[in-house]
């Protein structure tokens, strides 16, 4: 051999060896990679590294459930275990998506019933379901083991009790806020004597009584049971009798929280609780009366997410009970605790992270209760690590926001709802637009954002400026001309959700995201200015996006009350109902 | 700006320029301008229904009036209501009902009915009397009797013409008119 010759073949074992990293290896890596970003980027690396991550990914998540075809995710990934769909558009959860809109999860079970049939997880998302597809889905995936709905409709508790009765290895119900047609309990008794797998159990958004006997029973057998979330219908007695027999549990929703009591049997029911060392999560409380709270205190001292959102407190209640939650990291409560509830809380809970305050009156105008600035301020003092809050309002000044973002400047997720439409800065009568400018300037990793209030142009001047991080957006009742929106779609560059709905937006603001469009997950406008002809320009413009107007009955001919813009590979819907037209 | 929208597009929007953003644009009015809404999400509101951007506008509709506002998930608007009627349905909403004539005034619970026409029958019943139709336009013509009642603000109305939810969250006290005043109701 010519010393050329050895050099080549030299040469081509080395790059051969570059090549030929193992795929097994490759694929052994890459199944250690959870984050579904991750994932995408290392599939662009090259082919090799697209094929490995395809053939190691086992759960996959679909923001849109209409940007792909379930023909297109079975042929890419074949390993499939666990999947997250998500559909109709957010503002379908405040009746602005017509009914039969479409997001049926049926289509989607027959491809995985062929091509995953070992399909463990389903978590869904704003989806239609009937009971025929849960059927469908009890008896088709022998191994499945957790279901989550979150926001469904369609399907009644017959579907319920059809995963019951059929799924052996079932692991995890979850059933949070559906429109589920609740025809009675008894789905809660089609869990087999044999059945002892449950870990997780979430009926606490069912209203009907479930047999208790039965319940007691599943709990007591399921050894392994770390979520259990009761619904209004069990009373303390029976949630004392349930705790005795799973004292390991994590999360408690509590039901209704609400009987009269013996002394003895609260004092029963104190020590029940004070054995539940791991909870961390707590909820329900439903119709908790103050004297019966007490009972909860030792369960609390590992409290990291309180939910009383469906639990009318008083200030004076709540400050009592955080007093016993120092570790608290997330709470959500009704405006019902006003701003004296939530000073406790900046008093109490200097670990916080996340705060909800949700409308206890939302349709009263007469109520003069509720939150206002200030209790949002109180907290932003004593809650430094606060980066998610949620909070419903009847007034809010500029220098309030400036003041909560200067003492809490990570914010990540800023939702704010004045609930009044268009309503200015209560105190200057100024629009609030320098409020979300301080939001936008102060909190650089701001990833979510929602805005109320009087706001002229000037916010999305002030958002496509300096949210250089924004990926949701949802605007209400703002805004002056299309140069708000332009801004918008000029400025944020990781824009991937836009919600708007009532402004005055139009053809040539919808018209200058064309390509900006093609990046983001969705695009969604009501009752704005835009017109059947524009929409028309827009999906002639870009055939790659889908775009679907929803006309109200009466309205003129040439407006698109409703448009849905979205990106797709799987091209325009065939399922879509006479209202919704697509362009 | 003055555009036209209705045929094509507006292009010195969308046209490039140098400068900074809003250097170009005539002064902002102050005043909030009207956001277009369809009829079926307007009850009544007075706002004009031009594309223009130029009027003056009223302010936004109230809140009752506008589909979807607050944004509040259905399950939990659902619960918000349940408990309302809860709360009035638990200690009862026992109203006194008087009756032109009679010698006392009876109580009735207005949660054990589901519907005016079972009200209506119920006090039928009770008082042995005929109360006859309601008709929006008429009252109820064609009885010698009207059902009406005394609401939160103190006021008289007759019994019919608000929806039934509100009506019993509303109502204080019932009255059953009888004679000329009472067919001088409802013509009005």
């Amino acid at each position: 051999m010519g010393s050329s010759e050895l050099k080549r073949s030299k040469d081509s074992v080395e790059s051969a060896r570059w090549s030929s990293f193992p795929d097994e290896v490759l694929e052994r890596v890459l199944s250690l990679l959870k984050s579904h970003r991750d994932r995408s980027s290392v599939s662009l690396v090259c082919k090799d590294w697209y094929n490995a991550e395809r053939w190691s990914r086992t759960h996959v998540f679909i923001g849109n459930c209409y940007s792909v075809s379930p023909e297109i995710v079975a042929r890419r990934f074949p390993r499939i275990r666990s999947v997250t769909l998500k559909g109709k558009p957010r503002f379908s959860d405040f009746n602005l998506v017509p009914e039969n809109w479409g997001a049926d999860i049926h289509a989607w079970l027959v491809v995985f019933a062929a091509k995953y049939p070992f399909l463990e997880e389903l978590r869904l998302k704003r989806m239609a379901i009937s009971d025929e597809s849960l059927e469908f889905l009890a008896i088709s995936f022998p191994n499945f083991k957790a279901l989550s709905l979150l926001s469904c409709d369609g399907f009644s508790t017959n579907g319920l009790a059809a995963i019951a009765t059929h799924c052996k290895n079932l692991t995890e119900l979850d059933i949070q806020e559906n429109g589920i047609d609740d025809k009675g309990g008894s789905w809660l008794s089609c869990f087999p004597e044999s059945f002892t797998s449950l870990e997780v159990l979430n009926f606490a958004n069912l209203t009907s009584d479930i047999n208790f006997d039965a319940l007691e029973k599943l709990v007591g057998r399921c050894k392994s049971m770390r979520v259990l979330k009761l619904n209004r219908s069990v009373s303390l007695e029976q949630l004392q009798r349930l705790l005795v027999s799973a004292p390991q549990l994590a999360e408690l929703g509590t039901g209704s929280f609400s009987q009269e009591l013996t002394i003895r049997e609260y004092e029963e029911l104190e020590s029940t609780l004070s054995i539940c060392k791991n909870m961390h999560t707590l909820s329900g409380l439903w119709d908790a009366k103050g004297i019966y709270l007490p009972a909860l205190y030792p369960a609390c001292s590992h409290l990291t997410f309180l939910n009383l959102s469906y639990a009318a407190l008083q200030s004076v209640e709540l400050a009592k009970l955080l007093a016993h939650c120092p570790r608290l990291k997330r709470l959500w409560v009704l405006d019902t605790v006003e701003d004296k509830g939530l000073e406790a809380v900046g008093l109490n809970c200097p670990l916080l992270e996340e705060l909800r305050v949700f409308p206890a009156d939302p349709f009263d105008d007469e109520i003069v209760h509720g939150v206002t600035e200030a209790g949002f301020v109180a907290v932003s003092f004593g809650c430094p690590r606060l980066h998610y809050v949620l909070y419903f309002c009847r007034q809010m000044t500029n220098a309030a926001v400036a003041t909560i973002v200067q003492n809490c400047p990570d914010f990540t997720h800023f939702r704010l709802c004045i609930m009044n439409p268009g309503q200015p800065d209560y105190l200057t009568n100024e629009p609030m637009d320098e409020a979300f400018g301080a939001v936008v300037k102060t909190c650089t990793k701001l990833q979510r954002l929602s805005v109320s209030g009087l706001l002229t142009d000037l916010t999305f001047e002030y958002i496509g400026r300096y949210a250089k991080n924004l990926e949701t957006l949802s605007v209400a009742f703002a805004g002056r001309s299309d140069w708000g929106m332009q801004c918008v779609l000029g400025g944020c560059p990781k824009l991937r959700k836009l919600e708007i709905r009532d402004c005055p937006f139009g053809n040539a603001a919808l018209l200058s995201g064309l390509e900006k469009y093609e990046s983001m997950r969705s695009l969604w406008m009501s009752a704005c200015n835009v017109t059947m002809n524009g929409c028309r320009l827009l999906a002639r413009e870009m055939p790659r996006l889908n775009v679907e107007v929803m006309k109200e009955d009466g309205s003129d001919e040439s407006q698109a009350d409703k448009v849905y813009v979205y990106r797709s590979i799987a091209g325009p819907r065939r399922d879509a109902p006479p209202s919704v037209l697509t362009l | 700006m003055e555009v036209n929208y209705e045929n094509g597009l507006n292009l010195k929007a969308t046209e490039l320029r140098l400068g900074l953003p809003g250097s170009d644009e005539p002064e902002r009015q102050t005043t909030p301008r009207p956001n277009k809404r369809t009829s079926s999400e307007i009850s009544s509101s007075g706002l004009t229904d031009d594309g223009n951007d130029d009027h003056q506008a009223s302010a936004p509709p109230a809140k009752a009036q506008v589909v979807g506002w607050p944004p509040i998930r259905s399950y939990r608007k659902n619960c918000i209501q349940a408990k309302k009627n809860e709360v009035e349905g638990g200690t009862g909403r026992y109203v006194k009902v008087s009756v032109d004539g009679a010698a006392y005034l009876r109580k009735i619970d207005l949660h054990v009915y589901g519907s005016y026409p079972e009200l209506l029958e119920a006090l039928e019943k009770m008082f042995k009397l005929t109360i006859g139709a309601y008709s929006e336009r008429e009252g109820y013509n064609g009885s010698e009797y009207a059902p009406t009642y005394e609401d939160k603000d103190g006021d008289w109305m007759l019994v019919g013409d608000v929806p039934w939810e509100m009506f019993i969250s509303s109502c204080k006290r019932l009255r059953i008119m009888k004679g000329s005043e009472a067919r001088g109701l409802g013509c009005i």
